[in-house]
């Protein structure tokens, strides 16, 4: 259990690391944002299996979505 | 968007926006006895908004999510909070006066592994309430403004 636990965490934490280099190294600005997005997502889930669900909920509404649809918002009123 | 999505993405917005912001309420009233609370649900409740503006576009969301009464909806919120806050200062500030007096949200808690009583907390779970309603109508009002805004630089620029 403790070695399934301690790999979900290894798998997490680099797909993580994958995603928020992507949304650095990313010219486009749209799949930047949804590897930012991504990131976020991947960042709720380490919370939740570090049993903090609280902090989980938050990340997941404000990070993954709200944010998301924010800065795509944003995008949509800017020029190529 | 400045006109709504595809057929598919309105059905599914449909059928899931609804449970969504069920969740959202949920995680507001339960905020005391499960992980979440008033600022968790709201912001829920809130991407339930944002997938709406995103879906119908924001001049068909604003004809039955009105930006005005939801600034009033924040306002009441904070004021609720504040009003809780102030009733206690018999005591103190912030004192739980509502905790084991029998009235709202004032049975005491059972000690031991139990399911939960969702009647207990006292001025806990009522600020919790106020939290939410003010978390879900202020995220709300930054979602509906962001679209405006792009929408109106979008058809300037054409």
């Amino acid at each position: 259990m403790s070695s399934w636990l301690s790999f979900a965490h290894i798998v997490v934490l680099v797909v993580m690391l994958i995603a928020a280099f992507l949304a650095v190294v990313l010219k486009d600005l749209l799949p930047s944002v949804i590897a930012l997005a991504a990131a976020s997502l991947l960042l709720s889930l380490e919370f939740y299996l570090l049993h903090a669900p609280d902090v989980a909920i938050a990340e997941a509404g404000i990070g993954a979505a709200l944010t998301m649809a924010i800065f795509i918002f944003a995008i949509r009123a800017t020029k190529k | 968007m400045k006109e709504e999505m595809s057929r598919i993405v309105r059905t599914m917005t449909t059928l899931i926006y609804v449970f969504i912001m069920v969740y959202g309420f949920y995680v507001i009233a339960h905020g005391h006895l499960t992980p979440g609370g008033g600022f968790q649900g709201g912001s829920v409740v809130a991407s339930a908004f944002a997938l709406l503006v995103v879906t119908y576009g924001n001049q068909k969301t604003q004809d039955f999510l009105q930006k005005d009464l939801l600034s009033l909806l924040e306002s009441t919120g904070l004021v609720i909070f504040i009003c809780f806050a102030f009733f206690g200062l018999g005591a103190t500030f912030f004192y739980n006066f509502l905790s084991n007096s029998g009235s709202l949200f004032g049975s005491s808690a059972t000690i031991g592994v139990n399911p939960g009583n969702l009647n207990t907390g006292g001025t806990v779970t009522a600020m919790n309430i106020a939290v939410g309603i003010e978390v879900l109508a202020a995220l709300g009002v930054i979602v509906l403004t962001m679209s405006q805004a792009s929408e109106t630089i979008e058809k300037k620029e054409k």
